[in-house]
């Protein structure tokens, strides 16, 4: 079998550079690079169900002062959705940038974030995470300023100055880490790291960082203006995949390098802030006026329910038991990023037609664009967690773990919190209902609408009804 | 490629089917989407049939597929599902005939029919479920079906209708989904077995058993209408009559009782539930809410509201069969599952029929009506006699079991009193509507009448529906004691539940 | 008695904390962008002082190479908060 790890990262780069070059051609090289990129991950996940773990040593140089790259279950997954996530924006962008000098821009900017989203996710290597993580952020953040006005402005160079410092403070870990340890590979840390003042300490640093970059309550105030304010296919990768993929950084760290070094108390820390995560952003989001705002804050209700995980994984002893309730994590991650890309997709598509995206306000165009429609339905039900989505999945474990580890408080929270999510879904789809007439074609333009109901579909009916296999993949691990 | 796995799951598809493309259908697509209404339902019902055929001779119809480790999705066929599914298979049928009649020239037909087929799907899904998990899956799916057709119509009403519809019913759907996953923590994957299977559990865990077991009555509860969480039904009213007449007689709320039946019997076990303690709650609650809706159904003058109200009373008979521990109880209620919808939907489509034609909504406005739509009514006074409990017509064999098993379960005392004074009031808000109907002089010009070029007193398509439902209810009655009455089949059921 | 590693060591502490201090509390944008810069220059400090492998033998050049990295991205990451700043205060004059 191939080893395509290399050319997850190699292909969206030099996309990047020759979009960058040549500029008349750029929809087409970077759709044309989307699609291999897509492929290359698909097999890469068809690699790691067959083979195990797959390892790539860039240049040759192997662990120690050489930088691997590794593929484990997990990273396959989440490659895979990225991959889906980012083709479908790729070609619903190519239909919404109108401005030739914007499109110029944002080829090369989507390309190289895609390049160090699949760096990030298969770095083997403590400070290659480092550079791949600013990458993303620099990344991120020119893109969500791309054409903006003063609004989104602020909220860029907001983001950018608390990614900034969310990575000062990773950084900071990391050289404690090597002062300690003298290593940086992965693999060999998750071995040789044991509970100690060093270890204490660098954790402490690293996890501040990612989870300012992950928006986690209270630090999330920069999520809503940026992940609002930002254009349609960037809000939607914003929200789906970049605060994935700290989040994923989170997985390792605590789950794997660390996990010795983890007190109960720690994870606990960690939940109680997921849950008012959910709640306190459930709540704004039922407030909210508009709906990028809505999105926006339903993503930091979401990943509230995936920081209610580690408390629970901390509880359980190794087991079927921990291994289902990690498959309900990485599961309710996947639908989330399919689900909320999707939707935000679909916002723009309406944002567009009517100029703006008041909730109020969205009664005719809700109804003359039944599938635009039809995919926000989609997308709240599998953000609210109703069947058949792989949401109901993800919080059916979530529930699981909690009653069989007795920790209560997190199933009070989830209920709560699935009433939020379905109150602030049904406000809006109440207004698909009314006198408009039918349109004569359910589609109106492919490009916009498909990708949104692609991804929802995917992400509700696709991983709910066809999930299992997750779990199976999640047992190759690094 | 096992015919007796893709039994179940064919019976769901071919309504699923139909649905999704119906949504992708133009609007002027009449013929098309009548025939795809038309031959799916009649598949429906072959492949129903052939799976009642075999689930008489002891057939084993299941499909399984694992959606995650420990959370399997179960389609069994047992005697119970197919009770429900013959049930909501042939009601289904006349109400799409009706339904193509009633929404001639209104708008988003596609949209309707889509959903419509969405939910009979549901509907037969959790009829076919063999575990609870499946069953939750196809209830909120349920859920998720009826909300756009409650809203259909789009006016304010509509939606306001819709939301506390929704309100009510997710949130016992979280509750249902809460007490499901807790049960599946302590006693792992269970499936739906005859008889129970949690007395088998050490007794250290009876405590929770009790809570899971009012969180899930809680949220089938909301569905299946019991006060006090009955609150969204009258409410659901502003739907158009095909809706209130699927809603009320075979989907929503029967799906409610169903979960009930279900979890008392094949989860529990009925003597483990009435050991707990619980079985005299759940029949106190019954009683009460069969007295609370009939009450409120005397006060209310919308002829949809009064037969709302009366939903919400006749479905707890099913409740309290469920209560009345022994096999003759469980035969009164289960059987009233088939007799009540057959009742209550010629009594809606009779509604349905006098909004459509002549603009009544009220019962102050049925002066007469019987001598202007003679068929009609005729049908709508058959299917009231019958909740009253006048033989021939099928609810008085309810009735009478339910009577007869409580004496035998030693709980007459206080279930003969219910359903005297429940067909009291029945008679009590029945009776004056007929009176009125027949008897009274029409005024002199109807609320909204319509023009029609039909002979008939009414469209055929609206007409022969009701008619066909109330002789159904007649037969039901007469010939109960046939080999294939429903009440037989109620009788197998118990049999098989009590093992006898 | 390794004075001047440890000076060099709790030097970095320091301007880490300053800099962090003055990134969260100051109000004007540019100043919490030469803020971070000096959290930066702090945190590079750190590397190359473990880098220190006693007196005979010659450094370690990993954290060397770390920080190298390190300037490039803080360089880049400068540019794009001030080119941002530029843009926004434009933005501004033009409301």
């Amino acid at each position: 079998m191939i080893n395509t790890i290399i050319w997850l990262v190699a292909m969206p780069l030099s996309g990047a550079l020759a979009t960058l070059l040549l500029k008349r051609y750029a929809t087409a090289i970077a759709i044309g690079t989307g699609i291999a990129t897509s492929i290359s991950a698909a097999i890469l996940l068809y690699a790691v169900a067959t083979e195990g773990v797959m390892l790539y040593e860039i240049g040759g140089w192997s662990a120690g002062l050489g930088i691997a790259l590794r593929a484990d279950g997990l990273s396959a997954l989440l490659s895979m959705m990225t991959a889906i996530v980012l083709l479908a924006s790729s070609i619903y962008a190519s239909a919404y940038f109108k401005e030739n000098s914007v499109r110029s821009r944002f080829w090369p900017l989507w390309l190289l974030l895609w390049c160090s989203l699949n760096a990030l996710l298969l770095s083997g290597d403590l400070f290659n995470l480092y550079v791949t993580l600013e990458l993303l952020g620099l990344s991120a953040v020119a893109l969500a300023s791309l054409g903006g006005k003063t609004a989104a402005l602020q909220a860029a160079l907001r983001y950018l100055l608390v990614g900034l410092l969310g990575s000062m403070l990773f950084l900071a870990g990391v050289t404690l880490v090597y002062a300690g340890y003298g290593t940086l590979d992965l693999a060999a840390l998750s071995r040789e790291v044991t509970a100690g003042p060093i270890a204490w300490t660098a954790l402490t640093l690293m996890t501040v960082g990612l989870l300012l970059k992950t928006a986690l309550f209270p630090l999330h105030f920069w999520l809503p203006p940026a992940h609002a304010s930002a254009p349609a296919p960037v809000s939607a990768v914003l929200s789906a995949l970049v605060v994935k993929a700290t989040f994923y950084l989170l997985m390792r760290l605590w789950l794997d390098i660390f996990s010795d070094v983890v007190t109960p108390i720690a994870a606990n820390l960690l939940g109680i802030l997921g849950a008012a995560a959910v709640l306190w952003g459930s709540w704004q989001a039922l407030r909210a006026e508009r709906l990028k705002l809505l999105a926006a804050y339903s993503t930091v209700a979401q990943l509230g329910y995936l920081f209610l995980f580690f408390p629970l994984l901390a509880a359980l002893p190794a087991g079927p038991a921990r291994d289902a309730a990690m498959g309900g994590l990485v599961i309710l991650a996947l639908t989330h990023g399919l689900a909320k890309s999707g939707l935000f997709l679909a916002i723009g598509v309406i944002q567009q037609r009517s100029g703006h995206d008041t909730i109020r306000d969205l009664d005719g165009t809700a109804q003359r664009l039944p599938a635009t429609t039809f995919a926000i339905a989609l997308s709240g039900i599998a953000l609210i967690g109703l069947p058949p989505s792989g949401a109901f999945l993800g919080k059916w474990q979530l529930l699981a773990a909690s009653f069989s580890s007795g920790q209560w408080l997190w199933v009070v929270v989830i209920m709560i919190g699935t009433l939020l999510a379905a109150a602030y879904t049904f406000r809006v789809l109440g207004h698909a209902f009314g006198k408009q007439p039918y349109p004569r074609r359910p589609v109106s333009i492919a490009t916009e609408e498909w990708p949104a109901l692609i991804l929802t579909a995917f992400a509700t009916i696709g991983l709910g009804l066809a999930g299992a296999p997750v779990w199976q993949l999640l047992k190759v691990s690094l | 490629m096992n015919f007796d796995t893709w039994l179940p799951l064919f019976v769901v598809m071919s309504s699923l089917l139909p649905g999704l493309v119906m949504f992708f259908l133009n609007e002027g697509s009449h013929r098309l989407r009548t025939l795809l209404n038309m031959s799916g339902a009649v598949l429906k019902l072959v492949l129903v049939g052939i799976m009642t055929w075999g689930v008489f001779h002891e057939h084993i119809y299941e499909m399984r597929w694992t959606l995650a480790p420990g959370l399997e999705l179960v389609l069994h066929a047992d005697t119970l599902s197919v009770l429900f599914v013959i049930l909501s298979t042939v009601l289904w049928l006349v109400t799409t005939v009706y339904a193509i009649g009633y929404l001639e020239n209104s708008p988003h037909r596609s949209r309707f029919f889509g959903f419509f087929s969405l939910c009979v799907s549901a509907t037969v899904g959790l009829a076919l479920a063999g575990n609870l998990l499946t069953f939750v899956l196809f209830y909120e799916l349920l859920t998720l079906a009826t909300y756009p057709l409650v809203a259909h119509r789009g006016t304010p009403e509509a939606l306001r209708g819709a939301r506390i519809y929704l309100a009510y019913t997710l949130s016992g759907g979280v509750l249902l989904f809460t007490g499901t996953v807790w049960l599946y923590s302590i006693a792992g994957s269970i499936p739906f077995v005859e008889g129970g299977t949690l007395n088998q559990l050490d007794p250290d865990y009876h405590p929770q058993l009790m809570v899971i077991f009012l969180l899930m009555m809680t949220g089938l509860g909301v569905k299946a209408a019991l006060v006090p969480l009955h609150g969204w039904l009258p409410q659901a009213m502003v739907a158009p009559a095909p809706v209130s007449a699927l809603l009320h007689a075979v989907a929503v709320v029967k799906a409610g009782a169903f979960g009930i039946i279900r979890v008392v019997y094949d989860v529990y076990g009925v003597e483990f539930t009435h050991q707990l303690g619980l079985l005299t709650g759940l029949g106190i609650i019954a009683a009460i809410t069969i007295i609370y809706g009939s009450v409120k159904a005397l006060s209310q003058d919308n002829l949809k509201k009064r037969l709302a109200y009366s939903t919400v009373s006749q479905v707890s008979y099913i409740a309290l069969g469920i209560a009345i521990l022994g096999p003759i109880g469980t035969i009164g209620g289960v059987v009233h599952l088939v007799h009540q919808g057959i009742m209550k939907i010629t009594l809606f489509f009779a509604a349905g029929n006098y909004a459509e034609t002549l603009g009544i909504h009220k019962v102050s406005e049925m002066d007469g009506v019987g001598q202007r739509m003679p068929a009609t009514t005729l049908a709508f006074s058959i299917a009231a006699l019958g909740m009253i409990g006048v033989p021939p017509v099928a609810g008085y064999v309810s009735k009478w079991y339910l009577a007869l098993g409580s004496l035998e379960a030693g709980m007459a005392w206080w279930v003969m009193p219910v359903l005297v004074i429940s067909s009291l009031l029945n008679a009590a808000y029945f009776l004056p509507v007929l009176y009125r109907a027949w008897f009274k002089q029409p005024a002199t010009q109807w609320p909204h009448e319509k023009i029609l070029s039909s002979r008939f007193e009414t469209q055929s398509a609206l007409l022969w529906p009701p008619l066909v439902t109330a002789a159904l209810a007649i037969a039901a009655g007469l010939f109960a004691a046939s080999p294939y009455s429903p009440l037989e089949w109620a009788a197998l059921i118990a049999r098989r539940e009590y093992g006898l | 008695m390794l004075t001047a590693h440890w000076l060099y060591g709790i030097s970095a502490c320091l301007i880490m904390i300053f800099g962090l201090r003055a990134a969260l509390l100051h109000d004007s944008l540019l100043l919490r962008i030469i803020a971070l810069n000096i959290m930066g220059t702090g945190v590079f400090m750190m590397l190359i002082t473990i880098a220190y492998r006693g007196p005979d033998a010659a450094p370690d050049p990993i954290p060397h190479a770390l920080v190298l990295t390190g300037i490039v991205v803080a360089v880049s990451a400068t540019a794009l908060a001030l080119t941002l700043l530029r843009r926004l205060t434009e933005e501004q004059d033009n409301d």
